[in-house]
């Protein structure tokens, strides 16, 4: 992103926006993986999801609001039968696509397809650098997937892909790796943080990077982060090193500049807030996705200033504003206080607290549901309504 | 840097969205985002393809100060969001 003329964007980005910059779709909860982080508990169809036709309303919506593109997600997007017309409708429409799949249906006829559109950006999640760091997390076989999708793109001559990475403890020590596998398909590295969503929750105490590690990665960043994609997802490092150091918006844009649509077309403040305390809304009950970023209740509330609460007197509070407000919620700790991966260390001793981990508010996972440890803790308050979890 | 004067226009592939402090820019073509932050700017921007000159597409829109206009108008140019009309 470039601004032009002088001033300070996040003051604008504070306030909201009229549409979303960053808007991520996800087209259903069906996957054929089930990553042991998956940010929104995917594994099962919805039979709730949006219709084709209705899918084709949220597009009409969106090319009004001049919402240049979307990030398609999922579950696995490709599994959809009808993905690739949605996205021929999104871009006669002037939606651009970006789509994250692990590479499941990019054989060398969709490869093709896709490398004579100018308007369909491919992101392959891969998790590690080898297929034992990454199958440990995404399941066996899926780095061999993410390859193989990777090697077809490039032999098509799809230019530019993405290789989309979450940090872990485990592959924090491969970004160089991951860099060099990028250059070799011609494609470009995108890093992110994990967060404790969906079944991230169950693995983040043992899958997010250690204090040594998050210097590390600052570090690169600083280093060699020039011509890497990170979607500003690092901002909680900004403390670590001058203000700017780190390239991007150090502001937490959920409800303001970013959102998500889900599968049933329920509007959450961000991808990695799936959970009724940060729903605004649904773009089938309440007048479409329009009506739904302008006017909800919680996103009004996102867009007021916001109290600096326990890290108004950290001298670091401008660079990184509190953090990631989903990673503070999924682990516990209050929303006006230090993230839980705070380098000033303040979110150490908070997580050591008694604490609270909010139940999750649906679950689409396979058989057996969320795999990991079982939550054994007494509830101070009870929940706030008993049947939150989806009838179906 | 900039020529004041010859004629410029927005990218074909460059979409403008108006927004409350200015203006979004996207640029289909190298899907990157440009942000426009004052309403004078988007004045600019809009019309340059209908001046002359960008000097002509400035005063039109009341700029006196020439100097930041073209700075920002540079920004443009490099990142592809403006073009020599042809």
């Amino acid at each position: 992103m470039t601004a032009v003329l002088p001033g300070r964007l996040v003051d604008q980005f504070e306030l909201g926006l009229d549409a979303p910059i960053c808007l991520t779709w996800e087209l259903t909860y069906a996957c054929n993986l089930s990553c042991v982080h998956c940010l929104s508990s995917s594994g099962k169809r919805d039979p709730r999801e949006l219709s084709t036709r209705q899918c084709k309303d949220v597009i009409d919506e969106l090319e009004r609001m001049q919402v240049f593109y979307v990030n398609i997600g999922g579950g696995e997007p490709t599994v959809r039968s009808d993905f690739w017309e949605l996205v021929d409708y999104a871009t006669e429409h002037h939606v651009g696509v970006k789509f994250s799949t692990n590479g499941v249906r990019i054989d060398k006829a969709v490869a093709a397809k896709l490398a004579a559109s100018d308007y369909v950006d491919v992101q392959i999640s891969l998790d590690g650098a080898t297929a034992e760091v990454n199958d440990a997390v995404r399941g066996p076989g899926s780095f061999a997937m993410a390859i193989r999708a990777l090697e077809n793109l490039s032999e098509a001559g799809f230019r530019d892909a993405k290789i989309s990475v979450v940090v872990t403890r485990h592959n924090v020590g491969q970004l160089d790796e991951f860099k060099a596998l990028a250059d070799s398909y011609g494609a470009t590295l995108r890093i992110t943080r994990l967060r404790p969503s969906g079944r991230g929750a169950d693995v983040w105490d043992e899958l997010h990077p250690t204090a040594a590690q998050q210097r590390e990665l600052y570090d690169w960043l600083v280093a060699r982060g020039d011509g890497i994609l990170t979607g500003d997802s690092f901002f909680h490092l900004s403390g670590l090193g001058q203000p700017g150091a780190l390239a991007g918006l150090n502001l937490c844009g959920a409800g303001r500049v970013v959102c998500l649509i889900d599968p049933v077309g329920d509007v959450y403040a961000c991808p990695f807030a799936i959970h009724d305390r940060f729903l605004a809304g649904n773009i089938l009950a309440d007048s479409g996705f329009q009506n739904v970023w302008q006017n909800s209740k919680l996103f009004r509330e996102l867009r007021e200033p916001q109290s600096a609460g326990a890290c108004g007197s950290c001298d670091h509070y401008d660079g990184c504003r509190g953090g990631c407000m989903a990673a503070k919620f999924f682990t516990g700790l209050p929303l006006d206080g230090p993230d839980p991966e705070c380098v000033q260390g303040y979110g150490e001793p908070a997580l050591a607290l008694e604490r609270d981990k909010p139940k999750p508010s649906g679950d689409h996972s396979r058989s057996g549901g969320r795999k990991g440890p079982i939550p054994l803790k007494l509830l101070k308050l009870p929940p706030k309504k008993f049947c939150n979890e989806s009838p179906v | 840097m900039f020529d004041l004067d010859v004629r410029w226009q927005l990218h074909p592939q460059v979409a403008l969205r108006p927004e409350p402090f200015g203006a979004l820019l996207y640029h289909f073509g190298t899907r990157k985002l440009s942000f426009l932050k004052n309403l004078v700017m988007v004045e600019v921007v809009t019309a340059i393809g209908e001046h002359p000159t960008a000097r002509a597409a400035l005063r039109a829109a009341g700029v006196d100060d020439v100097g930041s206009y073209t700075k920002a108008l540079d920004t443009l140019v490099n990142s592809n969001m403006l073009v020599r009309a042809s």
